[in-house]
C-alpha cells in the first residue's frame, strides 16, 4: 500500500468539499434535520408518556447520533466513488497506478473525515436543543464510533460493487443499503423486540451490539465489554468479506469490460 | 531491431458471443506513434483498454517494457499514460488542483515546475486556477493532455484525442506532441479517425478490422500498397469492402512487420 496514492485520492474529495459550498452543505442538512425532527418528536412523547420510558429522549437520541456515524461512513465510501462516476473520472483513476486496496482504503479516509465533521456537529446540536451530553457514553464511545465506522466501510464497499456491477442504474443502492440493514439493526429498540426467528440476524451484524452496548451504558452505566468483543470481532469478517467482494467484482469489472461503460455513459 | 516497449501478442477479447478483438498482434519500438485504424467497432479501444489493464484479455498477452502485464500492472502503469476525448478530470475542482492530484498519483516530484512546464507547453497556463467544468472542449482536452505527460510516460495511449479540437489548436497540439515524443523518445499508440491527423503524427499505422489486423506500415506504404491517393482514400475502401480486402490482405505486400521498416 502507497500512502502517497492514498493521499492523493483523499486530497481529491477534501478539494472538492472545500471547493464547493453545495456539497458541503449536503454533508450537515441532513444529519441536522434529522436530529431535529426526532429530537423534538422524542420530547414530546417523553411529556405525554409522564415518565413512563425514563431515558427515551437519550436512548433515541444517541441511536440517531450513533447511527448517523454508520451511514456518514458508508455514505463517504459509495459516494467516493460515484464522484469519480459523475465526473468521468473513473478510467482516469483506473489507469493511473493505483492498487484496489489503495482505492478503497482512500474511500475509507473519506469515510472517516464525514464522520468526524457531522459527529461533532450532532453533538453540538444535541447538547444545545436537548441538553444531551454524547460524553456521557464516557471511553466507550471511541469504540462505538470506530466500529460503528468499520461496519460503514463493510457496507459502503458492497453498495459500490453493486454499482460496480450493474452500472449506474444500481446508483441509488448508494442510499439504500444502509436502510436495508437498519430494521435488523436495533438501533432504536432492542434486539429483544424482533420476533425470534430475526434475532440471529440482527446478532450477526456488528452494529447490533454497538446499539445495545450504547443502552447498556444510558442506563447501567457499565462498560458493554462483552457487546464491544462481539461488535469488532463480527466487523473483522464483514470486512474481510466485504473487500473480497468487492476485489471480485472488479475481476467480473475488468472480464465484462464494465469500467469503460463508466466513461462513456 | 530497437528495444519494442509495447509487445502484443495473439490478443483476444470476447463480449459473450461477440469477438471484438481477434488475435490482435503488433509491437511498438521505443520512440516509435503507432497509429490504431478502423471503422467504429473494430476494436481499437478494446485493444486499448487491454493495454492498459481496463479489459482483461480473453486470451492472448500484452509485455510492455518487456513485463508482462497482468503480472506487473502496477509497475507498468506508473511509466504509462493515458488521455481521451472520452474522459475528463473532476469538473468540480480546478485545473491546477487536479494536476496536483494526479501528479501525486503517479509519484512525480516536482509536480509544481511540472504543471506550469505542461500547461505552457499547450498554451493552457492562463487557466490553471480555472474550473476544470467550465473549460471549453478544446481547453478540456488540452489540460487532459497535460495530465497525460506529467509523469513523463514512455508509452502513451491516446484514444482520439484531438476529436474536439478546432483545426487550429488541433495542428499546433499535434506539433507539440510530435516533439515531445521526440524529445524524450516517447512511444505512443494512437487512435484517431482524422486521417490527416495520422498522416502527420504516425509513424506507422495498423488498419483493423472486426479485431483483425488488416494491413500495417507506414501511413506512405500503405496509400501507395492500395493505389489510393490518400490515407483517407484507403480509409474508406477498407471500411466499405473491408472484408473483400481481409481476403486480399492475406497475400498483400501492405503488411510489413515492425522490424523491418
Ligand atoms: N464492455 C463491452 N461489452 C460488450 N461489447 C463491447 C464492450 N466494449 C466494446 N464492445 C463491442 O466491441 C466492439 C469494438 O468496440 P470498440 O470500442 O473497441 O471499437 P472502436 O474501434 O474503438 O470504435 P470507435 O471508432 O467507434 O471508437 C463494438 O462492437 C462494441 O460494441
Ligand atoms: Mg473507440
Amino acid at each position: 500500500m502507497n500512502l502517497e496514492v492514498v493521499q492523493a485520492l483523499v486530497l481529491r474529495h477534501v478539494f472538492l468539499y472545500t471547493r464547493n459550498a453545495v456539497r458541503f452543505v449536503e454533508l450537515i442538512f441532513w444529519p441536522t434535520v434529522q436530529l431535529l425532527v426526532w429530537g423534538f418528536l422524542t420530547m414530546y412523547l417523553q411529556e405525554n408518556t409522564s415518565g413512563d420510558f425514563p431515558g427515551l429522549v437519550t436512548f433515541l437520541i444517541g441511536a440517531l447520533i450513533l447511527w448517523d456515524a454508520l451511514f456518514r461512513s458508508q455514505q463517504g465510501v459509495a459516494i467516493s466513488f460515484l464522484e469519480d462516476v459523475w465526473a468521468r473520472n473513473l478510467l482516469n483513476v483506473f489507469v493511473a497506478p493505483v492498487r484496489p486496496m489503495e482505492y478503497l482504503a482512500a474511500a475509507c479516509a473519506v469515510g472517516f473525515l464525514r464522520i468526524l465533521m457531522t459527529g461533532a456537529l450532532l453533538a453540538v446540536l444535541a447538547s444545545f436543543f436537548y441538553a444531551f451530553n454524547i460524553f456521557s457514553l464516557g471511553f466507550s464511545l471511541v469504540p462505538f464510533y470506530a466500529n460503528l465506522m468499520a461496519f460503514g466501510w463493510c457496507l459502503g464497499m458492497i453498495s459500490t460493487a453493486c454499482i460496480l456491477r450493474w452500472g449506474q442504474a444500481a446508483e441509488s443502492l448508494a442510499w439504500a443499503v444502509p436502510f436495508l440493514v437498519q430494521p435488523f439493526a436495533a438501533v432504536f429498540y432492542p434486539v429483544s423486540v424482533l420476533p425470534e426467528w430475526l434475532q440471529p440476524l440482527a446478532l450477526a451484524l456488528p452494529c447490533s451490539h454497538i446499539f445495545e452496548g450504547m443502552r447498556q451504558v444510558m442506563s447501567d452505566g457499565v462498560f458493554p465489554v462483552r457487546s464491544l468483543v462481539w461488535a469488532t470481532v463480527l466487523n473483522l469478517i464483514f470486512l474481510v468479506l466485504a473487500a473480497l467482494v468487492y476485489l471480485r467484482v472488479l475481476r467480473i469489472a475488468r472480464r465484462k469490460g464494465l469500467l469503460t461503460r463508466f466513461a462513456s455513459q | 531491431m530497437a528495444e519494442a516497449t509495447l509487445e502484443v501478442s495473439e490478443l483476444t477479447k470476447r463480449f459473450g458471443d461477440f469477438l471484438a478483438v481477434d488475435g490482435l498482434s503488433f509491437g511498438i519500438r521505443k520512440g516509435e506513434i503507432l497509429g490504431l485504424l478502423g471503422v467504429n467497432g473494430a476494436g481499437k479501444t478494446t485493444a486499448i483498454n487491454m493495454v492498459l489493464g481496463l479489459v482483461e484479455p480473453t486470451s492472448g498477452s500484452v509485455k510492455v517494457f518487456g513485463e508482462d502485464l497482468a503480472r506487473h500492472r502496477i509497475k507498468i502503469l506508473k511509466r504509462a499514460n493515458f488521455s481521451s476525448s472520452y474522459t475528463s478530470l473532476p469538473g468540480n475542482l480546478r485545473v491546477w488542483q487536479n494536476m496536483l492530484v494526479f501528479g501525486k498519483l503517479y509519484g512525480v516530484r516536482n509536480i509544481k515546475e511540472k504543471m506550469d512546464e505542461l500547461l505552457e507547453l499547450f498554451e493552457v497556463g492562463h487557466l490553471k486556477k480555472r474550473v476544470t467544468g467550465q473549460l471549453s472542449a478544446g481547453e478540456s482536452t488540452r489540460v487532459n493532455l497535460c495530465k497525460s505527460l506529467l509523469n513523463e510516460p514512455e508509452l502513451l495511449m491516446l484514444d482520439e484525442p484531438t476529436a474536439s479540437l478546432d483545426p487550429d489548436i488541433a495542428d499546433k497540439v499535434r506539433k507539440i506532441l510530435r516533439k515531445v515524443q521526440r524529445d524524450r523518445q516517447m512511444s505512443v499508440l494512437y487512435t484517431s479517425h482524422n486521417m490527416r491527423d495520422v498522416e502527420e503524427v504516425c509513424d506507422r499505422v495498423i488498419f483493423m478490422h472486426k479485431g483483425k489486423v488488416l494491413c500495417e506500415g507506414t501511413p506512405e506504404e500503405i496509400v501507395k500498397s492500395f493505389q489510393e491517393e490518400s490515407l483517407e482514400h484507403v480509409f474508406i475502401r477498407v471500411a466499405r469492402s473491408g472484408d473483400f480486402v481481409e481476403e486480399l490482405g492475406s497475400g498483400d505486400g501492405g503488411r510489413t512487420t515492425p522490424g523491418d521498416s
